[in-house]
């Protein structure tokens, strides 16, 4: 078993006809994703991709049963389109788009709030089971199924550890990429309590950065409630306090947030932490013999 | 985005927050002019920069002879203060606030921000005011409130009251508070701020409530939004080339050391900053060239890369998931002949048409070393840099 998709789940794609959203819907197709159709408005009733295109997404979950939903419209837009996910039924909301306005994710997490819908990101690469289902903009050949669970805050050091764990021969269950914002939906615990209820996830590595405190929290999660081996990497060692490194959420500020703090929280759970981000893959592996 | 204390005391006003009695200056020759409209028997001169710590470095100097304010403003004007904040070069003062002074009896704190943990708009409160907060937070954290607002129901009339308990403040005082913090919320809201902070928040002998200092940010995501606080911007606090490589959609951050980086994704970003670091070098900046990266947007990051004269040697390190290797190669390869970089050039290559890409980087005559290995990129970079740093 994988975590949160597979080979049966029926995904729709927010922003269907735009350049990003078919891009990588066509990506998603060809890797084999069970895409039913994408919703833009005021194009229902064409046909793009092959696929039907529905003006909403209400519309779209009606036709089709889609119980997940690839969001890749402009930053001021994608609040409105993940609400608009859940109260459609969507069961799990992917959220690529970068850029939207802190304030608009404050009223969207409280919307979705004890609620039983899912949200990956945004500013985030996405979700992939490796083999059955690819939702969102990570490449597709690097993966291999397998038994490692990654779950990262960054979607090209997701690329990384993804590349070493196929390389190791160990393979991927289930990749979540959570995004790189400071509000986001599922989070580190979110994804590691469903790593270590997965029977297929033999391992896990989780990628973290500076900024927050989720990374905290998740050591002490992991130090409670996760038996499975766990390599963590932290990015931003070297980043200057008060600075923000690309990332929305990846700033050091008052003296909080920092890598060191990270990583000494990690390493107390009992956590391997890796110092280069090219140990990850041997340091996995080593953990899973 | 920062913006200078005297655009943040405007704001203030159209918010209903009380602000001492002020006006900006840009000359000398305007303090004479300010000073005798604000009346008043005691004036602050305050240095306009986007740095913390001015009163320690000389950027806040007070004065009871209206004739001195000029003199005040004209030795700050032009120069460049350097603060605790600031890097050693510090930062150019073109602007002064000068305001009328008002005898304290209190003074407290008072801001409001993003709190990304309980995902919610917090105020922080304190009746320690006029220090730095996280001090106060290290040493004495009972002497700090913290007030979550729902999204929802929004600011209510018992949280405030019961900040204005913990400040210890009576009577019609209480009212006050309410009033400037529904304003901060009204601020916060209207305009996406990310952080707007009170300190000190003074008591006057009267009485009254005002915010002596101000400073608000911004959060950068909705800044096209919002084009009157967009024209607050002054390029002038920011680093040039920070400010350059926006322009060109790249996130670039200035370091002091000697190791140029160009990297794909943020995360690997800060992560290559690292293993150089951890190879015994230092880092010059750290540079995100994004998912989309085409030959224009390598150009240009070289060429900022390049504008620091401290750089010896480039790591360039690609993981070419969408974009393909052999495309990024041809790339990097305009781009050194473009921009004519002399010094050498790591680039370690992973991904889709990884192959391609590295025989064309090999054998090119150029200063060039493509590398199959990160790790090992790392070290020969900090090699031709001239070693550890």
């Amino acid at each position: 078993m994988s975590i949160l998709i597979d080979k049966n789940t029926k995904v729709i794609c927010q922003g269907f006809t735009g350049k990003q959203g078919t891009f990588h819907s066509q990506g998603a197709l060809e890797y084999g994703t069970q895409m039913v159709g994408g919703v833009t408005p005021e194009r229902g009733g064409e046909t793009h991709l092959g696929l039907p295109v529905f003006n909403t997404v209400q519309d779209a979950v009606t036709a089709t049963g889609a119980t997940a939903s690839m969001i890749y419209v402009p930053p001021f837009y994608a609040a409105d389109a993940i609400l608009e996910a859940f109260d459609a039924g969507i069961k799990i909301i992917v959220c690529i788009t970068e850029g939207i306005p802190i304030l608009q994710m404050l009223k969207v997490k409280a919307a979705l709030a004890q609620t039983d819908t899912l949200l990956i990101g945004p500013n985030c690469p996405g979700v992939i089971t490796p083999g059955e289902c690819k939702i969102g903009i990570m490449p597709g050949k690097i993966h291999l199924p397998g038994s490692i669970g990654i779950v990262s805050r960054s979607g090209t050091l997701t690329y990384e550890s993804v590349f070493q764990t196929t390389n190791e021969g160990l393979g991927q269950s289930t990749c979540v990429g959570i995004g790189g914002d400071p509000i986001r939906g599922m989070n580190f615990i979110d994804v590691l309590s469903r790593f270590q209820a997965d029977d297929q996830t033999k391992g896990i590595v989780m990628v973290g950065e500076i900024g927050g405190s989720d990374e905290e929290a998740a050591a002490d999660y992991i130090k409670a409630h996760v038996s499975k081996p766990v390599v963590a990497y932290i990015a931003g060692l070297t980043a200057p306090a008060g600075k923000r490194m690309g990332h929305a959420g990846a700033i050091v500020t008052g003296g909080k947030g920092t890598a060191e703090g990270k990583v000494a929280a990690l390493r107390a759970a009992g956590v391997e932490v890796v110092n280069s981000p090219t140990d990850i893959g041997a340091a996995i592996k080593a953990c899973c013999k | 985005m920062n913006i200078h204390e005297y655009q943040a005391k405007r704001l203030f006003l159209d918010y209903g927050i009380p602000v001492p009695a002020g006006m900006a200056a840009s000359s000398a020759a305007d303090a004479q002019d300010i000073t005798a409209k604000l009346g008043g028997s005691g004036w602050v001169v305050k240095a306009q920069v986007h740095a913390g710590g001015r009163g320690k470095a000389g950027g806040v100097k007070l004065t009871k002879n209206s004739a001195e304010v000029k003199d005040i403003v004209d030795s700050m004007i032009g120069r460049r203060l350097i603060t605790h904040q600031t890097d050693a070069a510090g930062l150019p003062v073109n602007q002064v606030l000068i305001e009328l002074t008002y005898p304290i009896a209190r003074e407290l704190y008072l801001s409001l921000l993003v709190d990304r943990s309980s995902e919610r708009m917090i105020f922080i409160a304190s009746a320690a005011g006029g220090m730095d907060i996280e001090t106060v937070a290290h040493e004495t954290p009972d002497k700090i409130l913290s007030v979550k607002i729902n999204p929802i129901t929004g600011l209510q009339p018992y949280q405030c009251r019961n900040v204005a308990y913990a400040l210890g403040l009576k009577g019609p005082q209480h009212k006050a508070l309410e009033k400037i913090m529904q304003g901060m919320v009204n601020l916060f809201l209207d305009k996406d701020a990310s952080q707007i902070e009170i300190n000190p928040l003074i008591v006057t002998d009267s009485g009254e409530l005002l915010a002596l200092d101000a400073k608000i940010n911004f959060d950068d995501n909705a800044l096209a939004l919002h084009p009157d606080i967009r024209a607050f911007k002054d390029e002038t606090q920011e680093d040039a080339r920070e400010n350059e490589a926006q322009q060109f959609g790249l996130n670039y951050i200035t370091l002091d050391g000697n190791i140029g980086c160009m990297v794909n994704g943020a995360g690997l970003a800060m992560a290559t900053m690292d293993l150089v670091k951890l190879k015994g070098g230092k880092p010059a900046n750290f540079l995100d060239v994004g998912g989309g990266t085409n030959v224009e947007k390598v150009c240009e990051a070289f060429k900022l890369i390049l504008s620091d004269s401290n750089v010896k040697a480039v790591l360039v390190n690609i993981f070419g998931g969408i974009v393909k290797c052999d495309v990024i190669a041809q790339g990097i390869l305009e781009a050194i002949k473009q921009v004519h970089v002399a010094i050498p050039v790591v680039v370690r290559l992973e991904g889709t048409n990884v192959e391609e890409g590295r025989a064309l980087l090999s054998n090119t005559g150029l200063n060039l070393f493509a590398s199959e290995d990160l790790s090992h990129a790392a070290e020969q970079v900090v090699a031709l840099a001239g070693g550890a740093a």
